[in-house]
């Protein structure tokens, strides 16, 4: 046996190794996202990267922003002259938990077929699953590289504190995103809050970025059964539905009746996000909840909101919208209870074609440029 | 087997190659064989089970050697050694069920100790009396040919799998309701089986060397070949067994390159493509017949890395411990007809098939008073050898077809070379050439819609399946 021979064998991998990683860390790992094969071999996806059995779903959760939109159908070539162009943002119920894609908002105005302005109207479901208001402008500020004529913002309340604005995880994965945002648009959120995930050099490394590595993988891996079989979440047969009996508790994130503070909701961010928007015109909704008829349900709307939290909020949007012009929809109360499916705020299809009607009759009033 | 176990492999036969001396050897591989038949056992839903079925591996190769083995070489002077260290073994193993001694070697908390000492005391008498009062006769020898065949039907067949579940559910007090054949899952014990058949039936034919109780064992459950193969000769496995152990250079560059290559077809080739290959699931969800072929031809291709990255891992580690393992597989897809193909996918399984079943009944076939024409007895010999291969995958009526399709296959192209030989003149090397590409491609969507029926679990989910390739669903 050579030991010179296991010994040099060693060195040199240990050194290729640590070279590579260094070589790895020194360009930006992160723009490996824009690489894709969605729109090229295999079909765009109609919503973006979402979920956690990734076996059963053929889609999984990634931080990488560049990754989920190179992957969603609206990064398929340049936007037609003869398309009008509306983006959907929103949350879990925008996106379409428990909903096929041609069943959400967008899927069901997209497949309405209509024409505005004399173009084809074509719309995007931009929606993730999260309740942030800072996620939808990470979103909408990336979005407008694809030129939209129309936003269509889906809103409620649970987005609003101020406190929780950081904490969802693709915000969290974003700190420079968020840190531009900040810097743009004199946002009010700390750049120094602690729930940012700041890596530093060796989490640029090979090592560092395995993980995500294996995610932007694995999503391209995921385009041939996307592709294969249009399918993009699991949907059970049976489920648990929404909440509709509730305890006495009416705090609504550590605040306490009577009065709601508004200087606890992040109304600058949203006022931001109108700003980005800039020409482009936002059609802003406050999206339908459920209104429970349970036990203390003349104190709490549904699992999330407390009547007196939820009544002040409204009240808030409505004047702001007065005040500042706004193109908004109050569509709080349009769903009956027995059109949502497992939260509050996730919609039937039937409950879905409901909204959609209301959006489109909206929509098609648009005044074209 | 998992990427740690893997690993933990690779130490320990990188640490046994490097700093085992000659004598020492034998013992040791023994001992580390005998550990990995327990840390390599799946956790089982029945108490117990996952202790037992590795002590029943060892329990059972030690009978087999006693019953091919000449009485006058069961000397007990000269074999000690074997016996003394497998019975350390599940006795020290045992005792890591009380606190403070777990070594993680088992799947679960091992039995009691005093259940432990009776099985031991059990297989020793049996042990005793047959090392007493048997040698390896005919009788003796075929009566064990045909245990071990029923124990392996009854593993295979879902349903007597399924009821055994439920006899030792119900030794245990457990819920006799929740029994399924998985509950059996006795790890390696397929190429177990088939090492013991082998050394049965060459015993039989009086080809069996001579080989000492330690020899066998490590020859049986040796660790690198223990969950996917390949199936080693005893004769060859036990030459390199005995050869002075001197690892070279290029030894352990050759162990290395194969250690390497396995690991990447395992886990960056046949893993990555397990996620779009073709499983129950998306075989009731694909919408359009190009995908579906992706999906199939993801199958075959995955297959194809796993089972050849775990062979390479197996000769890898085998190096490192002197064993020259045979190899299993040689470009298999890129084979211009069917027979080279089975003569390339398996190589070990297939030959022997050959050697056991495949020329033992051709033999008889043509050796009759009134022999069958020689077609007619190719199509028995290849059909049934290709049935009986996929019944060894397990006895479902997918494995019958799938085994079948190849039969038929086989002899399709057997009779199709016997009329080409006979009809057509040499070609120019540029037609041949051209023949060849024909011919692996052809082969090769033969073998992937073979697939189907391997990958999916029903006949009716496979014609299903099949339609949808063809654009009839």
């Amino acid at each position: 046996m050579n030991s010179t021979f296991i010994r040099n064998v060693l060195l040199k991998g240990l050194v290729l190794f640590l070279l590579f990683n260094l070589v790895f860390a020194a360009v930006d790992p992160a723009a490996l996202g824009k690489v894709s094969f969605y729109n090229h071999l295999f079909a765009g996806r109609q919503r973006f990267p979402f979920g956690e059995d990734s076996s059963q779903s053929y889609n999984l959760s990634l931080f990488n922003l560049d990754a989920m939109f190179a992957s969603h159908v609206i990064a398929n070539g340049p936007k037609p002259a003869d398309e009008y162009r509306i983006i959907v943002i929103g949350d879990s119920s925008t996106w379409g938990t428990f909903l096929r894609p041609e069943e959400t908002l967008a899927g069901q105005l997209d497949a309405a077929g209509r024409s505005l302005c004399g173009k084809m109207m074509r719309v995007y479901n931009l929606g993730y699953p999260t309740i942030s208001l800072t996620k939808d402008l990470m979103v909408l500020d990336y979005a407008l590289r694809y030129q939209p004529d129309l936003v269509i913002w889906l809103v409620s309340l649970e987005a609003f504190p101020a406190d929780e604005q950081l904490s969802s995880p693709i915000v969290a994965n974003n700190a420079a995103r968020v840190d531009a945002l900040i810097a743009r648009y004199n946002l009010p959120l700390d750049p120094n809050d602690p729930a940012l995930v700041r890596p530093g050099f060796w989490d640029s490394t090979l090592i560092g970025q395995r993980r995500t590595l294996a995610d932007l993988f694995r999503l391209q891996m995921y385009g041939v059964l996307w592709t294969a079989t249009g399918i993009d979440q699991t949907y059970p047969v049976d489920y648990q539905r929404a909440q509709t009996d509730f305890n006495t508790d009416i705090t609504f994130h550590n605040m306490q009746p009577p009065t709601l503070d508004e200087s606890q909701l992040a109304f600058g961010v949203l006022e931001a996000g109108l700003r980005i928007a800039g020409g482009t015109p936002v059609m802003l909704i406050n999206e339908p909840m459920l209104i429970s008829v349970g036990e203390n349900s003349d104190l709490r709307y549904n699992f999330l909101y407390p009547r007196w939290a939820y009544d002040q909020w409204r009240e808030m949007m409505l004047a702001r919208a007065e005040a500042g012009g706004w193109n908004y929809l109050d569509l709080w109360n349009i769903v009956p209870a027995d059109e949502f499916t497992n939260s509050a705020i996730h919609l039937t299809p039937a409950g879905e074609s409901m909204l959609a009607g209301r959006v489109e009759q909206t929509t098609l009033q648009q005044s074209c440029p | 087997m998992t990427l740690a176990l893997i690993l933990i492999s690779i130490v320990v036969a990188a640490m046994l190659g490097l700093v085992t001396r000659n004598r020492w050897r034998i013992p040791l591989l023994l001992g580390s064989c005998a550990l990995a038949v327990y840390a390599f056992q799946p956790v089982l839903p029945v108490r117990g089970l996952d202790f037992w079925l590795p002590t029943a591996t060892l329990a059972f190769t030690t009978l087999t050697w006693i019953l091919t083995t000449p009485r006058e070489q069961r000397s007990w002077r000269i074999n000690w050694p074997a016996p003394a260290i497998l019975g350390g073994i599940v006795l020290v193993l045992g005792l890591t069920r009380y606190p403070g001694f777990s070594l993680h070697l088992t799947a679960s908390r091992p039995p009691q100790t005093l259940q432990i000492l009776a099985g031991l005391a059990a297989v020793a008498l049996v042990a005793y009396l047959l090392t007493r009062f048997t040698k390896p006769g005919k009788v003796v020898l075929t009566s064990a040919f045909v245990f071990v065949i029923l124990l392996f039907i009854v593993l295979k067949v879902p349903l007597l799998a399924a009821l055994v579940s439920m006899g030792l559910r119900s030794l245990n007090h457990q819920s006799t309701s929740l029994a399924l054949a998985q509950d059996l899952r006795w790890l390696g014990f397929s190429y177990i089986a088939f090492r013991l058949l082998h050394t049965i039936r060459d015993r039989q034919s009086g080809r069996l060397p001579a080989v000492s109780l330690s020899e066998y064992v490590v020859y049986v459950i040796f660790f690198p070949a223990l969950t996917a193969g390949p199936i080693d000769r005893i004769e060859r496995f036990v030459g390199d067994l005995r050869r002075p152990l001197t690892l070279t250079a290029d030894d352990l560059g050759e162990a290395g390159k194969r250690l390497v290559l396995g690991l990447f077809k395992k886990f960056a080739v046949a893993d990555v493509l397990a996620m779009i290959a073709l499983n129950p699931t998306n075989a009731l969800q694909v919408r359009s017949a190009g995908w579906a072929w992706v999906l199939l031809y993801a199958y075959a291709f995955q297959i194809y890395f796993d089972f050849s990255g775990y062979t390479d891992i197996a000769i890898g580690l085998g190096r490192l411990l002197g064993i020259k393992l045979p190899e299993n597989f040689n470009a298999p897809f890129l084979k211009p007809n069917l027979t080279q193909f089975w003569n390339s996918w398996h190589m070990t399984l297939t030959q022997w098939f050959r050697a056991y079943f495949f020329n033992p009944v051709t033999r008889a076939l043509r050796s009759g008073k009134k022999p069958l024409p020689i077609p007619a007895i190719i199509f028995v010999t290849q059909v049934a050898t290709m049935v009986l291969i996929g019944l060894w995958h397990g006895v479902t009526l997918n494995f019958v077809v799938w085994g079948l399709w190849h039969g038929l296959g086989l002899f399709v192209h057997n009779r199709w070379s016997e009329l080409i030989r006979r009809r057509f003149v040499a070609l120019s090397p540029r037609w041949q050439a051209a023949l060849n590409v024909g011919g692996v491609l052809l082969t090769f969507n033969f073998i992937a819609l073979g697939w189907v029926f391997f990958a999916l679990p029903g006949l009716s989910i496979s014609v299903h399946f099949l339609r949808v390739l063809f654009g009839l669903a």
